[in-house]
């Protein structure tokens, strides 16, 4: 009798949890680190690895002295110093880094109870703080290559200053000056193509997204290619507002977040101060993920519909 | 009553700003440097103690009817005659405070204080009470005003505190204004021992219990 094993439901498993999970996204991730290398040089690689390990180092003390069971071994630390310093000018000063490392993982995650409690995606959040704080040092582009001993290493302004003309194949491949981990739309692809494939993320997102960016730059007479090639679209779209906890769970849901990022993305960068524009409407769509979770999109089993039969 | 309470409870244990979540406002807007901080709290402490002092006297000639209005005329009175000696002696910080000095008038704080204190009690009580609230609220502005203006601007009224430290841009924004209240809050939650409890839901555990008349009548939020 003791090979009859009655036990409540789920019966099925999956061996899926969070840090598989998150072991893709870093995979993911991948190109577009090797990308930022091989365009800033070992600097890129400098700011990656002190964004990770402040990360982690922040995630584990914070937990450490809340007395809470330690979560760095989900790899959640690890993805968020990957998409900070992804959002970082290579030539940033470390410590800038690490205090947005801090806000991060201390202000914007634990504060409001670790892994999947936070509202706001931390690394946009920062990278948000960053640039409201040093804008001078957010706004150094290192020009690609520029590490082989180039005389002018320090480019003025990003191809979205002068987007009409941009080379949309520089663009594509990442042969623009930028942030660490924007420059390669290539390689930012292929890591949305892994993540698409292995179920992680659903394909629609980034796509509504980016394609709400080509539409509406495309109407207001910019040119739509250059605008989703260029800057933070692609690494946005594909890592950032996919996030588990920031978005809304269900997929209708999901693409009025999409939209709406887009819609957001494309005044901003059109109209707007700041040429850039995805991070702004990432975190503004993040705050309005409670409200989009209320509209009813799924219809529960059994529902009547009005003035009919079930 | 034991005067001694009624003059420390506005410090900490009621502290109009960080606890009853009054005057939010110039909170707010002054506070990106101490100074500004001081100027505003002096200010609005002066006109506390005044118009709790006044009211006090008043309150049985007031009728219930109208003692909004007449709370408010009083209270406009001694604003006029403080931004009348701040642009005179301190035209600068008169500059710094602009429309937030004027403002003082319908500052929750003040109307709050003689709605609840002035209006119930005797002149040497209120009096104590608009002092102890008015440097609570000081006090809060200037430790607000103080952690903005080191990391926001580098400096400490108006002091540089070297040139090794890069300010922190974003302390000096509105959102870092919000940012750091929130964390001064949090501080004050600590030291005054406030616990969430799942068990006492009602008036009488909520912090603003003695400020809050319905408190008094033993009713319970639904």
């Amino acid at each position: 009798m003791n090979k009859l094993l009655v036990s409540p439901s789920p019966h099925f498993f999956t061996r899926t949890d969070t840090s598989a999970i998150m072991f893709d996204v870093i995979l993911a991730l991948f190109p577009a680190l090797i990308a930022g290398i091989v365009f800033f040089g070992p600097r890129a690689l400098i700011v990656t690895l002190v964004c990770v390990v402040s990360c982690v180092a922040f995630e584990w003390l914070v937990r450490k002295i809340m007395k809470r069971s330690n979560t760095i071994g989900d790899y959640s630390a690890i993805v968020t110093g990957v998409l900070l310093a992804f959002n970082l000018p290579p030539a940033i000063p470390i410590w800038m880094a690490v205090l947005g490392s801090f806000f991060a993982i201390i202000i914007v995650k634990q504060l409001f109870g670790g892994i999947g409690q936070n509202f706001a995606n931390p690394a946009i959040t920062a990278r948000i703080i960053l640039l409201a704080s040093f804008g001078t040092q957010m706004t150094t582009w290192s020009k690609p290559f520029g590490y082989q001993g180039g005389v002018d290493a320090v480019a003025s302004a990003t191809p979205l200053a002068d987007l009409y003309w941009a080379n949309p194949w520089d663009l594509f491949i990442g042969n623009v000056s930028g942030c660490i981990g924007e420059v390669s739309a290539l390689a930012l692809l292929l890591g949305g193509i892994y993540l698409s494939f292995r179920k992680v993320i659903n394909p629609l997102v980034p796509l509504t997204f980016i394609g709400t960016v080509f539409v509406f730059t495309w109407m207001l007479g910019e040119n739509p290619v250059n605008h989703i090639l260029a800057g933070g679209l692609m690494l946005g779209a594909i890592f950032m507002a996919t996030d588990y906890a920031t978005t809304p769970p269900v997929l209708g849901g999901k693409l009025i977040f999409a939209l709406g990022c887009g819609i957001i993305t494309t005044l901003i960068r059109v109209f707007g101060n700041y040429p850039e524009g995805v991070s702004f409407a990432i975190l503004l769509m993040n705050l309005l993920t409670p409200l989009i979770d209320r509209i009813p999109m799924v219809n529960p089993l059994g529902k009547r519909k009005k003035g009919g039969a079930a | 009553m034991n005067y001694f309470r009624t003059f420390t409870k506005g410090l900490i244990k009621e502290n109009p700003v960080l606890v009853m979540l009054l005057g939010t406002c110039p909170t707010l807007a002054v506070t990106t440097l101490a100074m500004n901080g001081l100027g505003m709290g002096a200010a609005t402490t002066f006109v506390l103690v005044c118009s709790n002092v006044v009211i006090s006297l008043l309150k049985n000639f007031i009728p219930k009817q109208v003692r909004l209005p007449s709370f408010i005329v009083i209270i406009a009175g001694f604003v006029t005659f403080v931004s009348f000696m701040l642009r005179s002696n301190f035209p600068e910080l008169y500059e710094a405070l602009g429309v937030f000095l004027s403002l003082i008038t319908v500052n929750c704080i003040i109307l709050g204080r003689a709605e609840m204190f002035a209006s119930k009690n005797n002149v040497c009580a209120s009096f104590l009470d608009g002092l102890g609230m008015g440097l609570g609220f000081t006090l809060a502005l200037i430790l607000i005003g103080a952690i903005r203006e080191v990391l926001g601007s580098g400096t400490f009224f108006g002091l540089s505190i070297g040139d090794w430290f890069q300010p922190i841009g974003f302390f000096s924004s509105p959102a870092g204004g919000f940012f750091v209240f929130g964390c001064v809050i949090a501080l004050v939650n600590v030291l005054s021992n406030y616990k969430m409890s799942s068990k006492k839901i009602g008036c009488a555990s909520c912090p603003n219990a003695s400020a809050c008349g319905q408190a008094e009548k033993g009713e319970v939020a639904e």
